[in-house]
Formats: C-alpha cells, sequence, structure tokens
C-alpha cells in the first residue's frame, strides 16, 4: 500500500531512534505533585478541595466550569498542602503518602456493547479527558456534535510528526488493544461507521502492531503515511487519509469526521475499562539528557524530576521544550508540572542551540511558500503584517494559517515568519472585531 | 535543579533548517563557475581583468553605501559578487575596464541599494548595470571580437544568422559577451541549481519553451538559433531566475517565463536592437508584485462551507 499525504510540508530531521525503541517506564512518583486547575482550552476548574483534605487517587478535584472546560482529578493520594497559583495559574498542590489509595468512584463502567453514546461521552467528561496530542481540547466538547452536523468517520492520529517524540509510537506498539478498543469507543460516541487510524511509514512496527490488533474489525483500517512534517495536523491528516479539505474556516465535523490522538483513545479505554479517570500520561524524554527514554508519570510531576530520572542533562542545556520542537513551548522554569498536555520534554542543549540567528531581508526565494501546508503565501503575509495592513491579510487567508511553524523552519533569512503571521492574525481579528 | 536563569525562552519552531541566505548565493557563484572559466578560456585576460573589476567594484560598492547608510556591511552574504559577476558576463571582452567598474558602481547603488538593498529591489541590479552602459556606450557595448577571426557583430545582429554553425554556438567558439558563448557551461551551472532547489524550473522552461515555439513561425534562424544566440541561455538560468526580483508563486513563474520569452522574440524580430534578453527581463520584473498579486494559490480549503 502506498503511502498517502498531503501536499507541500518539510522534511525536518526526526531523531526519533533515541527513544523508539524503547518501552515505556514508570516514572517514580513525586513526594509532592503540583496539579493546575487549567490542564485544557477553555475555563479553569473549579477547586473542590481545601488544605489540609486527605484526597484518593483519581478522586475529583476540580469541577469543569461551563461546557468548554474539564474536571480534575487526584494522581496520588494524600495531603493537600495548598491550593494556590503557581506561575499564575491555581494549582492544588499534593504531598503524596505513596499509599496509591484508589478513591471509591473508582470502578469499571461495563461492557461497550451495553454503554450508549450518551453514557460513554459521560464517561469521557468524568474522566477529564482531553486531546493528548498536546492541543489539550476537551474529548467530550469534541465528541458532542452540534445539531444538523453528521459524523461518520473518526481518524486516530498516530501520525506523531513531530520530530524526537515517540510516545504515540510506543502506545501503538505496546498497547494496541486499547488503542482499537478506545477507537471503538469514539465512533460509538459519534455514531460513525469508519474507523481510520493513520500512521508514519517511519514506525513499520507500530503499523504491524496495529494491523494485527484490527485483524477482526471491518470498520477500521490502518493507513500508512509519508514521513512529512505537518502529517499530523488534523487538516493534513484527513486530506492524507480521505482526500478531502476542510473547508477554509471550518472544522473537521465539516468534512463528517473526528480526529483524535492515540493517547486519547488509550486514555478512554481506561476510563472505561478500570474507571480511572485521567491521571497519568506517557511523556518522550529526549534530547540532551543522559538516558533519553519513554515515561508514564503522574499528573503533576515536576519536569525536573522527570529529567532526572532520564539521567540529567548533557552538558549545559539550552532549552527545555514541551512537547515536540516544531511546536512546543519553551520552559524557563523546572520546578513546574507535567501536565495533561506534555507529551514531550525536550533538551536542547547550549551547543546546539548556537546564537539566535539574526534575521536578514526576506530574499523572496518562496521557500516558505513551497513549504506551506495551508497553501498561503507566508512572505506576503509578513510585509503585510509589518505594514499594518490587517484587512488585507484576509485576503491572503491568514486565518488558515495552521501554525505549524514550516515557513520559519526553512526561512533561509531566519525571519521570525510564524511570529509575524501569528500578530498578523491577532491585528485581523483585533480589526474584524471592531468594524462589527 | 536550580538551572531556570541559563535556560532560553523563544517562540517554535525550535530547529531550524541549515539552509541561509549566503549559502544560496555562494551556491550560484559555484554555478557560474563553468562560464567564468569558458569565458576566460576563450577571451583570456582581457575576460578576466573584466571579471575581476567588476567583482570587486561590486562588492566595495555594496560595502561603502552599507557604511554611509549606518547599516551592517553584508558583504560576506556573497549577493554582491553575484551581481558584480554576471555583469561582467553581460559585457563584450574588450570593454574598457573603467567602463565595466562604472557599470558595476550603477549595478550595485542603482540596482540594488537606493531600494534598500537586498531583497527589496525590482529590478536585477547586474541588468540595471548593463542597460546603463549600454545607453551610455553603444559602441564599445556593441563591438565583439571573434574567437579567431577579426572583430564582427554578435551572431544575432549578422545578415545571415544561419550561417554561424550552431555547433560552435553550442560550444562557445562564437563572438559575444563574456558569458554568451558556451550554452553548455550555462546549461552545466543551471542544472546544478535546479537540482539544489535554488531556482524554479518553470522560468527557464517558460522563457526558453516561449521562444522556440515563436521563433519557429517568426523571424530568421529557427528555434535553436534563437536559444542559443546571445544571452538567453545565461538569461533564462541566471538572470530570470533571480529570487528577488521573480514571483513567488508558481504560476506567477509561469507567466513570468512566459511573458519573457514573448518580449524577448518582439525585440529580437521586430525590434531595432539586436539582443532582447536585457529589456524582456527588466520589462517584467516590473510586472512581478501585480503577477504575485493575481497568482495567489488556492488555499488549502478554499471553498465556501456548504458552497
Amino acid at each position: 500500500m502506498k503511502a498517502r499525504t498531503f501536499e507541500q510540508g518539510i522534511h525536518p530531521r526526526y531523531n526519533k531512534e533515541l527513544t523508539a525503541g524503547k518501552a515505556f517506564k514508570l516514572a517514580s512518583q513525586p513526594e509532592e505533585v503540583i496539579i493546575p486547575l487549567q490542564q485544557h482550552i477553555g475555563a479553569p476548574a473549579k477547586p473542590l478541595v481545601k488544605k489540609g483534605d486527605i484526597v484518593n487517587l483519581g478522586q475529583k478535584i476540580g469541577q469543569a466550569t461551563g461546557f468548554v472546560s474539564a474536571d480534575i482529578h487526584a494522581s496520588v493520594s494524600g495531603e493537600v498542602l495548598a491550593v494556590e497559583k503557581v506561575n499564575g495559574s491555581l494549582s492544588v498542590k499534593i504531598k503524596n503518602d505513596f499509599e496509591d489509595r484508589q478513591d471509591e468512584s473508582i470502578k469499571a463502567k461495563g461492557d461497550l456493547k451495553d454503554l450508549s453514546a450518551e453514557e460513554l461521552k459521560d464517561i469521557v467528561k468524568e474522566a477529564g479527558i482531553v486531546g493528548m496530542g498536546g492541543a489539550t481540547f476537551p474529548t467530550h466538547v469534541k465528541v458532542s456534535i452540534p445539531e444538523g452536523k453528521n459524523v461518520d468517520k473518526v481518524i486516530l492520529n498516530g501520525a506523531e510528526c513531530e520530530p524526537y517524540l515517540t510516545v504515540d509510537h510506543r502506545t501503538m506498539v505496546e498497547q494496541a488493544e486499547k488503542v482499537i478498543y478506545g477507537l471503538q469507543a469514539l465512533m460509538k460516541m459519534v455514531d460513525a461507521k469508519e474507523g481510520y487510524i493513520g500512521v508514519e511509514v517511519n514506525k513499520p512496527d507500530a503499523i504491524k502492531s496495529m494491523q494485527q490488533a484490527i485483524k477482526a474489525e471491518d470498520k477500521i483500517s490502518v493507513v500508512p503515511l509519508e514521513v512529512k512534517y505537518p502529517q499530523g495536523g488534523e487538516k493534513q491528516l484527513i486530506k492524507a487519509i480521505l482526500d478531502q479539505e476542510v473547508p477554509s474556516g471550518g472544522l473537521p465535523l465539516d468534512v463528517g469526521v473526528v480526529v483524535n490522538n492515540i493517547g486519547t483513545a488509550v486514555a478512554i479505554t481506561d476510563a472505561i475499562q478500570v474507571g480511572m479517570p485521567l491521571v497519568e500520561r506517557t511523556v518522550t524524554v529526549t534530547g540532551a539528557v543522559k538516558n533519553p527514554q519513554n515515561l508514564i508519570f503522574r499528573i503533576g510531576t515536576p519536569l525536573s524530576q522527570l529529567i532526572e530520572e532520564s539521567g540529567g542533562f548533557i552538558g549545559t542545556p539550552g532549552k527545555v521544550i514541551l512537547g515536540g520542537p516544531m511546536m512546543g513551548q519553551a520552559q524557563s522554569n523546572l520546578d513546574l508540572p507535567a501536565t495533561k498536555g506534555t507529551s514531550g520534554i525536550l533538551v536542547l542543549s547550549k551547543d546546539e542551540l548556537g546564537a539566535y540567528p539574526e534575521a536578514g531581508p526576506c530574499i523572496r526565494c518562496a521557500r516558505c511558500v513551497d513549504a506551506c501546508p495551508a497553501k498561503l503565501l507566508p512572505t506576503a503575509l509578513v510585509n503585510l503584517t509589518k505594514a499594518d495592513m490587517n484587512l488585507k491579510l484576509q485576503d491572503y487567508h491568514v486565518l488558515d494559517c495552521i501554525e505549524c511553524g514550516s515557513c520559519t523552519y526553512v526561512c533561509p533569512a531566519n525571519i521570525e515568519i510564524l511570529q509575524w503571521v501569528k500578530l498578523g492574525k491577532e491585528n485581523l481579528q483585533a480589526e474584524l472585531r471592531k468594524s462589527e | 535543579m536550580s538551572n531556570r536563569t541559563q535556560l532560553t525562552v523563544s517562540p517554535g519552531p525550535h530547529v531550524r533548517s541549515k539552509e541561509s541566505t549566503s549559502n544560496i548565493m555562494f551556491n550560484v557563484v559555484l554555478a557560474l563557475l563553468p562560464t567564468t572559466l569558458t569565458a576566460i578560456y576563450y577571451f583570456g585576460s582581457s575576460a578576466l581583468m573584466l571579471i575581476i573589476a567588476c567583482s570587486i567594484t561590486a562588492v566595495a560598492t555594496e560595502a561603502l553605501f552599507q557604511k554611509l547608510r549606518g547599516i551592517p556591511v553584508t558583504i560576506g552574504d556573497f549577493s554582491a559578487l553575484v551581481t558584480g559577476l554576471l555583469l561582467a558576463l553581460t559585457l563584450p571582452p574588450e570593454l574598457p575596464i573603467w567602463m565595466a567598474i562604472v557599470g558595476s558602481i550603477i549595478a550595485i547603488a542603482l540596482g540594488k541599494q537606493v531600494f534598500g538593498g537586498l531583497g527589496y529591489n525590482f529590478f536585477n541590479p547586474a541588468l540595471v548595470g548593463r542597460a546603463f552602459l549600454l545607453a551610455s556606450f553603444p559602441v564599445a557595448m556593441t563591438t565583439w571580437k571573434l574567437i579567431d577571426v577579426t572583430s564582427s557583430a554578435t551572431p544575432l545582429g549578422a545578415d545571415n544568422p544561419t550561417a554561424i554553425a550552431l555547433k560552435d554556438l553550442f560550444l562557445g567558439r562564437v563572438g559575444g559577451s563574456l558569458g554568451e558563448t558556451s550554452a553548455v557551461a550555462i546549461i552545466l551551472g543551471g542544472l546544478y541549481l535546479l537540482y539544489k532547489g535554488y531556482i524554479d524550473w518553470r522560468v527557464p522552461a517558460g522563457y526558453l519553451g516561449t521562444v522556440a515555439v515563436l521563433t519557429t513561425f517568426v523571424g530568421k534562424g529557427g528555434p535553436i538559433f534563437h536559444l542559443l544566440a546571445g544571452g538567453l541561455m545565461l538569461g533564462a538560468f541566471f538572470m530570470a531566475t533571480d529570487m528577488v526580483t521573480t514571483p513567488v508563486t508558481k504560476k506567477g513563474r509561469w507567466i513570468f517565463g512566459i511573458g519573457c520569452g514573448i518580449l524577448l522574440v518582439i525585440i529580437r524580430v521586430y525590434g531595432g536592437l539586436p539582443e532582447g534578453v536585457l529589456y524582456s527581463i527588466l520589462l517584467m520584473n516590473m510586472f512581478v508584485p501585480i503577477i504575485d498579486k493575481y497568482t495567489l494559490p488556492r488555499a488549502f480549503g478554499e471553498v465556501k462551507i456548504n458552497g
């Protein structure tokens, strides 16, 4: 079967060999977890506990506020030390008693075929599950299909196109059954007839493992994808697998598709089969660390501990990135916790970082134009933004930018194209609000 | 672990390709080597002197202008060297050195720096320099020394163009400007740039293709003669492909190349000038902003919802 893909995109160095062959290890539990009440896109959860409370593993400690929000659960058992702002975000600090005393609410929810779509959505909501690829959009919102829309396909995103990261890869190799079970649950939730799992061909063992797991399934197919960034962007994924384009300004729903991450599917499976809410997740700790590896950690474990657990830094660290090197966020404070959205902790050493590149003039080489997966003219967007021609940006479809950073990656003049484009988007949106 | 003060925080992407402006420009210089060496081989020291004079002058002019403007001197990006070298390759071998120096100053000063330097110029700087020289010193600029005969006109100026063996045009055994002589050397460099992805095949394909098709029907000499004669090959592979002064869209590059081809044939066949490469490209340079504007690619998902 020929690997499928979208048009344009880039080929960064993947560097996945550091951890691709390493099975998940359980990270040791921390003495103390810091659990932010906002680990998702949407409104922060409201704390349900106070200082001095004794909490159990899996106990709900934060209640979602509003529809686009997510519940938060204790990832260890122990005593609440404080409910306070940590780095600007209200968080629950729990002193771990290392007893892993499970909350009584935790029990298996029954057989998939006996659960209705509504019950399944409730389970997902109660488990505080969010998109685990890094976007952290609440999953129960994603599977609530608005009136008038019809979804007939669910795609699981196993492309894992960000360089360095290997958690989805390992999950597909080690937990294929759980992935399929989660996909079936998702299909039931949105009443979809077909399921797809897109996997880049640089993960042959994952493709094989998934194909093995779907042998008895006739509604689910595994689709090998070309190795190219950003193959895991949901619009790019839909284009590759179904050859359909999500209309400009639209959502996958508009072409009858819901896209979810591999890790999200497994979290759903755990919520149904065990009843355990989202209290742990997988992370690739990699780059300039002595022992790069894939870990399963309790939500709220300090970043520093996960780095220590991976042997500590090699040389002087220059940058610590949460997520992958293309779309991840640089972090300066390693006392902060790893959360529901932390799919990677990538350390770049001071040496490989080098001097921050000085931007030169655009020589109109059009590498950004050729790379852009949204088929925009990034160089023109930069010029329009600089010239403050914000409404004009609309003619150039600036809002269709998916912020993948391919333009900045290829720019020979080191121009921070993506930053300019993001600014242009904000300026345009502000202008549009004004004229409303 | 108290490393927090030492960690860099900057926006992504956190990895970048190794490509750089200076590397691209350096590769253009490399690609011009076969043509440069051929010129020196055929025309000897006079060619060598012109090449050195133009190159040094271009780089020095760039540095001087940047000093005067109080901005960082960026001659290390090789772009001025490319301009100087290209200009030299469009000059007749017997041109007095001082004229070449004047042309090179104009190329950088008027062709590039007055617009704001690299990336901001509308016209190909080397061609601006050549246009200036052609207007100022028309006789010196159109006197050619034939390789083993005495002086004569460029093949395009000959009464009976077909009398010149196509093989000689191909290999370079004809009179003409330094870089016009050998099509083989130019194509070699052009293929290298295509292979490295530094030029878009659509431009030379559109340019050369249009000339080939049109000269099948109009003018004397036929398509192969017109493709090989004059500065067309050099223009198609090294000047019409200049990143700064050509469209960024793929459709735009087709239009640019085809437009150059049409203009070239009009000038060569119906115009008063023997050569049309220079003005065909300079004229099309002016259309670049408008071409880009009207050839916006269809954005991903660009349809009306439910439309």
